[in-house]
């Protein structure tokens, strides 16, 4: 503390001064931090672990690019799954019959309930189980079964929570027009209720991006590889952590223009209100 | 041709909604207590009454909104309340405005009004827009066809929502407080709306606060409180000249809102 600022009497700083004084000292431990990492830490080192430039053009181009497609083809289809089961569960979780209430319930409960791995696992081993089944496009099916289920189960509440938010006045308005209940739901309530949970949604397929990974529990050929086994294939065959970092950022390419993207419509429904 | 009283429903082609014994309670709440009523073809009836008097659930009751209790509904002498009745077509048979407009919000007003005509009466998307801007012309909105609700104004959302039940072709029309939740301002565009709609000869059942367009535009105001008609009759004779006390204390509070109840008052229904 300065002579100056021990001599002023501590009352006469107002609320407002004293928060920039926070903000000071908050900014100044950061920069020290920046300081300490610039003078202690070997970028060299760094550099050679993590991001080996030899590794990085090797990744970039030796099947990097159809890991990150098959990436995206193991969530886009998982997703798809999902929003059609999910759309579904949470329509019969507000169904006027009780079994279906039931059902959805118990689906819904149970999958939330059980890691996603397991579920993996247990859909590409079903072949053994049941002689004569073959899901269609295996690999790519398995996954999309295994994780779309699994994903629908959170759809669903998030949906269920979307529908719910729809004014009732929009089914009467609907419904006093002539609309059947089907059709109310399917053209009224629907679209109002997606609009509403597409940011949520757009976060759970983002989850799923990352829950992909989780392919590397079924047996994959190489060409079926998604990043994360992409990368740590590479990387113990040259005993470099190098491409599997790649693959990691890789993820981002994905994830971040979607979340800036729920950001942007959050932003603009919070105005819309 | 000999006509009994309990003939039920009346076969009466000018008798458009038949009401007999109606009843409607939300758990243990009686809201309805037996409601008798017959609309006929072209009558402008306002039903008016204090707040929890039963006016809006009654008029709901009639395109089966709200499921009674008992009693039976009669539209154009076909029963709504049969359990075998084609609700979804007798519905098309009345436009409906509600008191929050309840428009369509990811619609433009033009798919608003259109929407029902492709969906329901599997119309043509031109014949459907052209009779959809034919009824926003109607109600003054020709310009702002491609407006999504959220863009117009209270007043102007409400008159969509009319162009929208009219766009079905209605044969009666019911309004449940259309103007209530309205700015002062812009009350009077959607009852001149209403007024020309009465004026063309619509059925009309209004349930209102609006005591001016009553007096005006009714041809039998309804007076409820309690779940129960308790004075019908024309706008003079209801609003001008009351003869229950129930009515006078109601009108009393509704037309002089700054007027302190005494003692001699005696209001027989809770205070608003």
């Amino acid at each position: 503390m300065t002579t100056a600022t021990a001599v002023a009497p501590r009352a006469k700083r107002s609320p407002r001064q004293r928060a920039q004084r926070i903000r000071m000292v908050q900014y100044g431990v950061l920069a020290l931090l920046v300081v300490l990492a610039v003078l202690f830490i070997d970028g060299r080192a760094v550099t050679s672990t993590f991001f080996r430039p030899d590794m990085v053009q090797k990744a970039l181009t030796q099947g990097l690019p159809f890991a990150f497609l098959n990436t995206v083809a193991y969530t886009a289809g998982a997703f798809a799954v999902g929003l059609l089961l999910g759309t579904v569960l949470a329509l019969m979780r507000l169904s006027q019959v009780a079994p279906y209430r039931w059902l959805a319930t118990i689906y819904i409960e149970f999958f939330r309930g059980v890691p996603a791995i397991i579920v993996l696992i247990a859909f590409s081993l079903m072949p053994l189980a049941l002689p004569g089944l073959r899901i269609p496009f295996d690999p790519y099916g398995s996954v999309w079964l295994g994780l779309g289920l699994v994903s629908a189960a959170y759809m669903a509440e998030t949906i269920r929570a979307g529908i719910q938010a729809v004014p009732k006045g929009q089914v009467e308005a609907a419904r006093s027009l002539g609309m059947s209940s089907g059709l109310a739901t399917r053209r009224i309530v629907l679209p109002q209720a997606f609009r509403i949970v597409t940011p949520p949604l757009t976060n759970e397929f983002v989850a799923l991006t990352k829950d992909s990974s989780l392919v590397y529990v079924i047996g994959l050929t190489a060409d079926a590889y998604d990043l994360t086994k992409y990368g740590r294939a590479m990387s113990n065959t040259y005993a470099n952590i190098t491409p599997l970092v790649i693959a990691g950022l890789s993820y981002l390419v994905v994830t971040l223009p979607l979340t800036f993207l729920v950001r942007k419509m959050e932003a603009r429904q919070a105005r819309s209100k | 041709m000999s006509v009994t009283a309990a003939r039920i429903p009346t076969g009466n082609r000018e008798d458009e909604i038949q009401i007999y014994n109606l009843h409607k309670s939300f758990g243990d709440l009686e809201v309805l207590k037996g409601i008798d009523l017959t609309v006929h073809r072209g009558e402008v009836v306002c039903v008016i009454g204090p707040s929890g008097s039963g006016k809006s659930t009654l008029l709901r009751c009639v395109n089966l909104l709200e499921t009674p209790t008992q009693g039976r509904i009669f539209i154009l002498n076909e029963e709504i309340t049969d359990p075998d009745a084609d609700i979804d077509r007798l519905r098309t048979l009345m436009g409906m405005v509600f008191q929050s407009f309840n428009l369509f919000p990811h619609l433009t007003a033009l798919e608003n009004c259109t929407i029902a005509l492709t969906q329901v009466k599997k119309m043509s998307p031109a014949r459907a827009k052209e009779i959809a801007m034919q009824n926003l012309h109607l109600v003054g909105l020709g310009d702002r066809a491609d407006s999504y609700p959220l863009k117009l104004s209270g007043g102007q959302q409400q008159r969509v929502a009319i162009a929208r039940a009219l766009s079905m072709d209605p044969e009666l029309m019911l309004f449940d407080e259309p103007t209530s939740a309205l700015d002062p301002e812009l009350v009077g565009d959607v009852l001149a709306v209403m007024r020309d709609l009465a004026a063309d000869g619509m059925t009309m059942m209004v349930v209102t606060h609006e005591m001016a367009f009553a007096r005006e535009v009714a041809d039998r105001v309804i007076f409820m409180d309690g779940g129960v008609i308790v004075e019908q009759g024309s706008p003079e004779d209801v609003i001008g000249n009351p003869t229950e006390e129930r009515t006078r204390s109601f009108l009393r509070r509704v037309l002089d809102p700054t007027h302190v109840e005494t003692p001699d008052d005696h209001a027989a229904s809770p205070p608003a």
